[in-house]
């Protein structure tokens, strides 16, 4: 059975359908990867699918229960945790900080407890920053785990928040541009860690222009343009099919 | 570690304070100091909001209001002459022991609610106002969110102002005292003094040390994170709304014990505790102390208060604060008590 199945959803600005009617489904333990031009509908998507965006019509299930129409918080609950395309930190706070924070939806320990400052939230908030610790190791960012995350270079920031969306022990995660802004080398490396994440047991959904990063690490494309979907097959597939290859690069005569 | 000898040099110089004006023959500031300590209990709840859940609310001396009001109106009504008619209700809670029966300045019998149920449902019913007005509120922000409470401590000033039994203009007086052991006793008596003053500092050491670990637990980590990146906090599972929404609450609640105990070491309280300014007041003084600043709001709270209680402003009390809260915005948003401001002046003077 399918992790997550999108099933006819769309969702309009106005005028504009920048969803239109979009169904794909997203299989266990795999990386899916949404691609498709500039206005796409690919972040209106993952809004969507995170509940950031309510959608027009149509349903998201997860894990065969239907998650549309929940909160942002709701839905991370459930097992899904996201990264977003202009990285969003929490300023002020320590890159360790910002990971323990990913832990807050497998953690318990309220006001009272917070203001009581209990025995239990006490051995709660150990095991919050052990785990967090051990995040920051896997990602090998443990060097900077008392430095406040904002002033981190670009590429350390977006672990961090890779950091931060694995704390939540997610069966999803959705990764919206991940290589956005990183160079070379640095897209290099979030491909490995990506593949990395996936050999943990977490599905990957991710929007991404890098067409080297899709092919590379994608075991299926879904490919929107101006909110439709035109194709969803193997990477293989999807580099010969001619509909995608006239979007990308123009017709024959043009 | 860090917080056990920041509360230990707190209590240490809540002692210190009290030796010397002992010593030095002024044991008349305590009772401005007494006051400053109740004061500062709104202060440092409104920090939590301000400074940590990053709200804002400009009718903190509302929710003052209602904890001071509901105790002195249920604890200065008279009720021997309704008992006297056979109420029914209050032949009840009399029954139960709930009432006190005293005697008024000309030896006239009254009957009174025991102000430990008075400050009960004054609690009660704060926390339910908080919760009323929390809800559709906090889903504003920024200069919304300011309007909004504003208008929210105005209704509650007009209310006071307006209604027979909190006295109108005049407030309401004779308060009696709040015994809150056998002894121990919440009044303005001159030889309660000393008391008084440990009573409302204890207080303060208790509130600081609640809000301290609140501010260090896995909720003050929520806190700090809706107010740098509200989205990415929900995002990452926290509910936001519901935590903003109980910051506010916990902060009325600090004010609202506030108005209670003031009220009763007064023996009174009148509408401008209620009064807009009064509110623009804790904001600025908030801010001075450096809005995410605990000591920092507490000490500025100390120092304002106290100055403006011994009517160093004069006449231009509000203004003083109005100005402070102008000069602080411009030049040091961060707070007066921010490392950079002194190595800025120190460049300067150098």
């Amino acid at each position: 059975m399918a992790l997550l199945e999108i099933n006819n959803l769309s969702r309009s600005f106005g005028g504009l359908k920048a969803v239109n009617d979009i169904s794909f489904s997203v299989r266990s333990d795999s990386i899916k990867a949404v691609i498709g031009p500039n206005g796409a509908g690919k972040t209106t998507l993952f809004n969507l699918i995170s509940g950031n965006l309510p959608a027009d019509t149509g349903s998201v299930v997860f894990k065969g229960l239907p998650i549309h129409g929940l909160q942002p918080y709701q839905i991370a609950a459930h097992g899904i945790s996201r990264t977003f395309q202009n990285i969003k930190l929490f300023p002020g706070m320590t890159a360790l900080e910002n990971v323990m924070i990913g832990r807050h939806v497998k953690t318990r320990a309220g006001f009272t407890a917070g203001m009581l400052h209990l025995p239990f939230s006490r051995r709660e908030e150990k095991e919050i920053k052990e785990k967090s610790l051990e995040l920051l190791e896997l990602l090998d960012i443990n060097q900077f785990a008392h430095i406040e995350a904002s002033s981190l270079a670009f590429g350390q920031q977006r672990a961090v928040e890779f950091a931060r969306a694995l704390a939540l022990e997610p069966d999803l995660l959705l990764l919206d541009e991940p290589a956005a802004g990183l160079n070379i080398y640095e897209t290099a490396e979030i491909a490995r860690l990506i593949s990395k994440i996936q050999k943990r047991g977490i599905t990957v959904l991710l929007v991404e222009h890098d067409m080297s990063l899709v092919m590379d690490i994608s075991d299926e494309i879904v490919v929107l343009c101006f909110g439709e979907k035109i194709a969803d097959d193997l990477p293989a597939k999807i580099q010969q099919n001619p509909q995608v290859i006239q979007i990308y690069l123009g017709d024959d005569d043009a | 570690m860090r917080n056990l000898i920041s509360i230990t040099t707190l209590i240490g110089s809540i002692v210190a304070v009290q030796l010397l004006t002992s010593f030095t023959g002024t044991g008349y500031y305590l009772t401005q100091l007494t006051m400053t300590a109740y004061y500062s209990l709104i202060i440092i709840g409104l920090c939590l909001v301000m400074g940590y859940a990053g709200q804002i609310s400009l009718g903190h001396a509302g929710f003052f209001a209602i904890g001071g009001y509901t105790s002195a109106a249920l604890t200065t009504y008279n009720l021997t002459s309704m008992l006297e008619n056979g109420n029914s209700l209050i032949k009840f809670i009399s029954g139960r022991g709930l009432l006190i029966a005293a005697q008024d300045l000309y030896g006239d019998p009254v009957l009174y609610v025991n102000p430990w149920i008075a400050a009960l449902l004054a609690i009660f019913l704060t926390v339910i106002i908080a919760f009323l007005i929390g809800i559709p509120v906090l889903k504003l922000k920024g200069h919304y969110l300011a309007m909004a409470t504003l208008g929210f401590g105005i209704i509650i000033f007009r209310i006071v102002l307006a209604t027979e039994i909190f006295g109108e203009a005049d407030g309401l007086s004779e308060v009696p005292g709040f015994t809150l052991l056998p002894g121990v006793i919440v009044n303005g008596d001159f030889n309660n003094r000393i008391f008084n003053y440990y009573i409302a500092c204890g207080f303060v050491v208790v509130g600081v040390i609640i809000l301290l670990n609140l501010i260090n637990s896995r909720v003050g980590r929520a806190l700090r994170a809706i107010h740098g990146a509200e989205d990415a906090a929900n995002a990452m599972g926290i509910n936001t709304s519901r935590y903003k929404l109980y910051t506010f609450v916990i902060s009325a609640v600090f004010a609202a014990i506030a108005g209670i105990f003031l009220t009763h070491y007064n023996g009174g309280i009148g509408p401008s505790e209620a009064g807009i300014m009064k509110s623009i007041r804790y904001v600025a003084i908030v801010a001075i102390g450096g809005m995410a600043n605990l000591w920092g709001a507490l000490t500025m709270g100390v120092l304002l208060n106290f100055m403006s209680l011994r009517g160093m402003f004069g006449s231009y009390d509000d203004a003083v604060f109005g100005a402070i809260l102008i000069i602080i915005m411009l030049f040091a948003p961060d707070g007066l008590l921010h490392l950079s401001i002194w190595r800025k002046l120190r460049k300067k003077i150098l």
